[in-house]
């Protein structure tokens, strides 16, 4: 009973399918989602992540590097160290994975609603008939 | 009491959406009626088909089976003039408890969520808790925005890229 979403994935499908190339390459790897999921945490540095996920400065600095290039994580030197955060995109892609589940939920409860009301004024009808 | 205003659009209550955690999805909406009005409309597979596909979406409920009971099963058949074949979805009541609680199972992906909606009456409105959670963050991250239909070919895509980047 999931949603049916023929029209909406059509239209998002076309819109997104750049982005998509570019994000399910960078998804595809377990480290590179570990850092995402760090990284909405709190930001870090590559040093940070480097330890934490066991790896060189260097494999690091790739991953994020693949990572800032599909625009997912944006990072920042300051000094001698680079700090890494989530990028644009994700926190866009985000606020529309919310809209695109807002619109349908909302479009979905309005006829609830009417349907609800409707079968409200049908049970007061049947009431009143009865106390006749 | 004829002179009773009621249910006016002007009383439209907000749907709020929100995903709960990497697993879960958060949907709320109170409806201006006793609990058991609104639980008919979720429980009774005629009253159900009348509202659960948006108009927006150009979608058909073909058919809708629903055994509303725990251990009980359902089989919704949709169309779409965009798909060759109807898609169905069906799975099984893991609790009805009426006027408080439905739970069922998503079977006809491995990624489906578990949804549970609980029902609360208050001062004769009644709060719609939808919540799904899903094995996966990537199962939630694609509900919606990815499809069956769609997959194969971003997979596709995929593989010529790793390839590519091997």
């Amino acid at each position: 009973m999931q949603i049916p979403r023929a029209r909406l994935t059509v239209n998002h499908m076309v819109h997104y399918q750049a982005r998509l190339d570019a994000t399910f390459a960078a998804l595809a790897d377990v480290t590179r989602r570990g850092v995402l999921e760090q990284l909405t945490r709190s930001d870090a540095s590559i040093t940070d992540l480097a330890q934490r996920f066991d790896m060189t400065l260097t494999g690091m600095k790739k991953h994020v590097s693949v990572l800032e290039q599909a625009g997912l994580v944006a990072t920042e030197k300051i000094g001698r160290v680079r700090t890494c955060k989530l990028g644009q995109r994700r926190l866009e892609e985000e606020a529309a994975w919310i809209e695109r589940h807002r619109q349908l939920w909302s479009a979905r409860f309005d006829a609830l609603d009417e349907l609800v009301e409707h079968l409200k004024s049908k049970e007061k009808a049947d009431a009143k008939r009865k106390r006749r | 009491m004829p002179n009773v205003k009621e249910g006016s659009p002007a009383t439209t209550n907000r749907t709020t959406v929100e995903r709960k955690s990497d697993l879960e999805m958060l949907v709320t909406r109170t409806f201006n009626a006793p609990v058991h009005i609104v639980f008919e409309a979720w429980s009774k597979p005629e009253l159900f088909k009348q509202w659960w596909v948006p108009k927006s979406v150009g979608m058909t409920m073909v058919s809708c089976e629903m055994d509303i009971r725990t251990g009980g099963t359902y089989r919704i058949v949709f169309s779409h003039p965009d798909f060759d074949q109807p898609m169905t979805f069906f799975g099984t009541y893991t609790e009805v408890t009426p006027n408080k609680r439905l739970a069922w199972t998503n079977e006809e992906s491995e990624q489906g969520a578990v949804t549970t909606v609980t029902f609360e009456e208050k001062a004769g409105k009644t709060l719609v808790t939808f919540h799904e959670r899903y094995p996966t963050k990537e199962a939630l991250d694609e509900a919606l925005a990815g499809s069956a239909e769609g997959l194969p070919e971003q997979f596709a895509q995929l593989d010529e890229l790793l390839a590519g980047s091997a």
